[in-house]
Parts: structure tokens; C-alpha cells; sequence
């Protein structure tokens, strides 16, 4: 199942984080895609605003530090693949143990391991409308994830 | 007396042999640079597992370079934070191991932490209170070093570090890798002024960096409106206009952050670390700006900036006041 998600505005995309983080329940894995500069790390941090962390100013991108975890609601596994040669490299990581740790993944360039994801998941793909305009495209693979969309409300 | 020091935070595989002075007997770093560059700009294999290829050759080469036994080591030290868990545990099981086989104390060092101290030690004398710079891939964070084991976080980077920024412009330019160098090559012949590019919070009171924004605008200003970014990346003086430009933005938002950070804490010493500082522009900043403001500034050599273990010898300063690990140490991702 399908979605698209039109936000004008940087505080359009805030919101719409928020409200995601909000429904998100333990073992949820976000697959985010989207090329330099769509906003990623932006929409991860507004995602962990939505579960409740304390001190959202510590969500930064992962590029070279791989893996960041922030507790909130529930723990926040925050990954970023764009160095990574491919899905072996990100299963070495030992992804597959943050997968059922009970916390969130959230996974920037997803793409790029794709075949180490596991196939239930919401998958992003933040797309370049305007300057400050995003459109979201969301696929939702899995009973739990069919259900978050639906929760997540009608989109454009 | 000789310690023993293992670094495993991240990408490099590093060990490290140090008197109590201290002063560096060997600092061996499995460099996995070639590689990263072979496989233009991507990292092949960064997980645990070549840690663990890696790590007791690099152990054993570190003892002989320095030209001790293994048995001469009176403690081992090691990096448990901040980093990556997998890798940091590499590191943290090796020197655990270590620690019981010979029957020496073990210490538990932050990355950080060490990265500052590595000016102390290239600068054979104390260097504390001061200001604290750590600027890599990785990390873009002001520290208040109140003495070596004692910091504070002034302010880090709200999203992208400097050097992660120095490597995706790199990548939009068309650059090679690894990014800052390429980029630093291409700005000699380009126009400072050329572009008018964001420089984040530069006017504000508060001690933090965004350099999102920045590679945003770079993004736009070859792009334009045209989402699709078919365009094909700039050539000739334009790209170097554009690297010398960005690199300007970066260059001046680091010193303009250092020097509030020296006006508020009060403090005239500013040290640095982290392989940024490679770039002569920001060092060239830093010197005139800490001249300017009658400030001491501490670079270590490079090999002393990039990630390494000999810094580590910042667990003589622990050792000293027998701040030891148990063998219940674990690896931690975040700072402190």
C-alpha cells in the first residue's frame, strides 16, 4: 500500500514527523530514501520528537558515525548507509539484532542496503518538490505498517 | 613504565605503546584509506569484523615498533566511547583480555576526550583549562577542559559535521574522494567571494554549528529550481569558485564559534583535534583569529589529529589516580 504526503514547508515535514513518530510501535523499521540534501536527518529528528525524546538537538547524521541511539519513548536506532559498500557491510553492524530490540530503526539511504531490510517496514522517499517543499511517498509492506498508514491519516 | 592503548571507535584499526612521561613509543593505525579511496568513496568493510582482523597484528606491530615486550606493559588502555558499539567492543574485549592474561590494570578512555589531550601531548606541558575543538567526519563539537579527564560540552553540530559536509560537497561537485582533501585542492584556485553561501547561528550567541543548510545551498546554487538536479556537475573556475566558497562558509563559522567560545569561557587556550584541521584555510583562521584575541592555539601533528591510539595516553592521567575499569567496562555510543 501507497501514499503521498504534499508538505509545503519545513514545518509541514516537522509536523508530519511528529505525527509518524507518534504511532510508531516496538520493532518499527523506516526505511528513508531520498537524495543529498532532501532532508532526511530533519525528518529522523522530527520522527524521535514524536516519540518523546528529551533532547531532540541530539540527533545528527549518522554518515560517518553509523549508528546513533537516543532514548526516548522507545530506543532510537538512527542508521545511515551512504558509506556503506552494500547490505553485507550493514548486516556486519549487526543490524539484524537492532531489528528486534524492541526500539525504532530509522534508516537514511536505505537503498543502498536494501536486500539487509526486512521486508515489513514503511519505506520514505523524500522527493525535492521546492525549495522548502517535500513530497513524501510511503510504502507500507506488513500487516503492522498497513495499519500505521492507515492511522497516519489520508494522504494527497 | 609502559602502557599499552587500543583504538577501535570507528573506521581505523589502531594501537599504541606510551611511556608515564608520556611520550609516544609507537602509533600504528591499519589505515584503511586505499581502500576507501579504490572503492571511490565508500567504505567496504568497516564492521567489527575487520577490527578484529586487524586488531592483534596491529597490537603486535605497535610492541615491536616500539621495541618492548608484551610483558614490559604495566597497564592497558582503551576507547570505550563514543563510536560504534560493535567496533568499540572489538577494542573493549581485546584490552579486557589483555588486562587479565597479564595481570595489569585496565583504563577506560572517551575518544573525545583524547582528542584534546592529544595537544597536551604534542606540546609537552599542561595546556589545561582550556577551550576544546574536536573537528572530523564525524564530529563537529566546542568542549570547556576544565583539566584533561574534566569536560564539558559547550555546543556540537545540530546535524552534519564539518568533515561529513567537506565530503558530500566533494560528492556534488563531482570531486574525488576522500572529499576535504579534494575539495582544499580544488578552492586554491577559486574565489573565496565568489558565492555568498550561509554561515549557520554565526550571528548568534549560542555555541552551535549547522552545516546542513550550507550543502543545501551549494545543492541549489548548481541546481537552481531544477529539482530533477539532471544537471551535470560544474567544471573549471566555477567549480573551484564553488569549493573555495563553501570551504570560506565552513572556515569562518569554526573560527567565529572558536572565539566566542574563548570571549565566554575566558579561557586564552584553544586546542583542536580531528582530521579537519588538515585543512590549511581553517588553520590559517584559527591562527590569526586566536592571535587576534591573545590566545594560545594547540594543533598536534596530523598523525596525532586523525583517529588514533597514542592519544589514548590520556589513561596515564586516570592511571595516576587509579581510576581503573573493571572487567565489567562496556562499550557506550554516546559521549560521556
Amino acid at each position: 500500500m501507497t501514499a503521498n504526503f504534499d508538505l509545503e514547508n519545513l514545518a509541514a515535514t516537522e509536523a508530519f514527523g511528529r505525527r509518524l513518530g507518534d504511532l510508531l510501535f516496538p520493532n518499527a523499521v523506516i526505511a528513508l530514501n531520498g537524495p543529498l540534501g532532501a532532508g532526511k536527518t530533519h525528518l529522523s529528528r522530527a520522527i524521535a520528537e514524536g516519540l518523546g525524546i528529551a533532547n531532540p538537538v541530539a540527533v545528527t547524521s549518522p554518515t560517518f558515525t553509523l549508528i546513533h541511539e537516543y532514548p526516548a519513548r522507545l530506543s532510537i536506532f538512527h542508521f545511515d548507509a551512504y558509506r556503506l559498500s552494500g547490505p553485507d557491510a550493514f548486516l556486519d553492524l549487526g543490524v539484524n539484532e537492532y531489528y528486534e530490540a524492541g526500539g525504532v530503526c530509522l534508516i537514511e539511504w536505505a537503498d543502498r542496503v536494501e536486500a539487509a531490510l526486512p521486508a515489513d517496514r514503511l519505506t520514505i522517499r523524500l522527493e525535492v518538490v521546492g525549495e522548502n517543499a517535500r513530497r513524501m511517498n510511503l510504502i507500507a509492506v506488513g500487516e503492522r505498517y498497513l495499519m500505521l498508514l492507515q492511522n497516519l491519516g489520508p494522504g494527497v | 613504565m609502559l602502557f599499552l592503548a587500543l583504538e577501535t571507535s570507528c573506521d581505523e584499526t589502531a594501537a599504541a605503546v606510551f611511556t608515564d612521561e608520556p611520550r609516544i613509543l609507537s602509533n600504528v593505525v591499519a589505515s584503511q584509506n586505499e581502500l576507501h579511496a579504490r572503492f571511490h568513496g565508500v567504505v567496504p568493510e568497516i564492521a567489527a569484523r575487520a577490527h578484529l582482523r586487524n586488531l592483534l597484528p596491529v597490537i603486535d606491530e605497535a610492541i615491536r615498533q616500539a621495541g618492548v615486550q608484551l610483558s614490559d606493559i604495566v597497564c592497558v588502555a582503551v576507547h570505550n566511547c563514543p563510536g560504534l558499539v560493535g567496533a568499540l567492543l572489538i577494542g573493549v574485549s581485546a584490552a579486557k583480555m589483555l588486562s587479565v592474561a597479564l595481570e595489569i590494570p585496565l583504563v577506560a578512555v572517551n575518544h573525545l576526550a583524547s582528542h584534546i589531550y592529544a595537544c597536551r601531548l604534542a606540546a609537552e606541558r599542561d595546556i589545561f583549562p582550556c577551550v576544546g575543538l574536536v573537528v572530523s567526519g564525524g564530529h563537529t563539537a566546542l568542549f570547556h577542559c576544565e583539566d584533561a579527564l574534566t569536560m564539558k560540552l559547550l555546543g556540537g553540530t545540530r546535524d552534519d559535521a564539518a568533515g561529513e559536509a567537506f565530503d558530500k560537497v566533494a560528492s556534488i561537485l563531482g570531486l574525488g574522494f576522500p572529499g576535504g582533501p579534494a575539495l582544499e585542492r580544488e578552492a586554491v584556485a577559486g574565489n573565496p567571494q565568489a558565492y555568498k553561501f550561509p554561515r549557520s547561528f554565526v550571528n548568534e550567541p549560542r555555541l552551535e554549528f549547522s552545516f546542513s543548510g550550507l550543502k543545501t545551498a551549494v545543492l541549489y546554487t548548481i541546481h537552481g529550481q531544477n529539482v530533477a538536479r539532471s544537471q551535470t556537475p560544474p567544471s573549471g573556475q566555477n567549480r573551484s569558485d564553488l569549493a573555495a566558497s563553501f570551504q570560506q562558509a565552513v572556515v569562518d563559522v569554526l573560527a567565529a564559534k572558536c572565539k566566542l567560545a574563548i570571549q565566554q569561557t575566558g579561557l586564552k587556550r584553544l586546542a583542536v583535534g580531528g582530521g579537519v584541521i588538515a585543512n590549511k584555510a581553517l588553520r590559517s583562521a584559527l591562527e590569526a583569529m586566536a592571535q587576534r584575541e591573545g590566545a594560545e592555539l594547540f594543533i598536534p601533528p596530523m598523525n596525532l589529529c586523525t583517529d588514533n591510539a597514542a592519544m589514548a595516553a590520556l589513561a596515564v592521567e586516570k592511571w595516576r589516580r587509579g581510576e581503573f575499569a573493571t572487567l565489567e567496562l562496556d562499550a557506550e555510543p554516546n559521549f560521556l
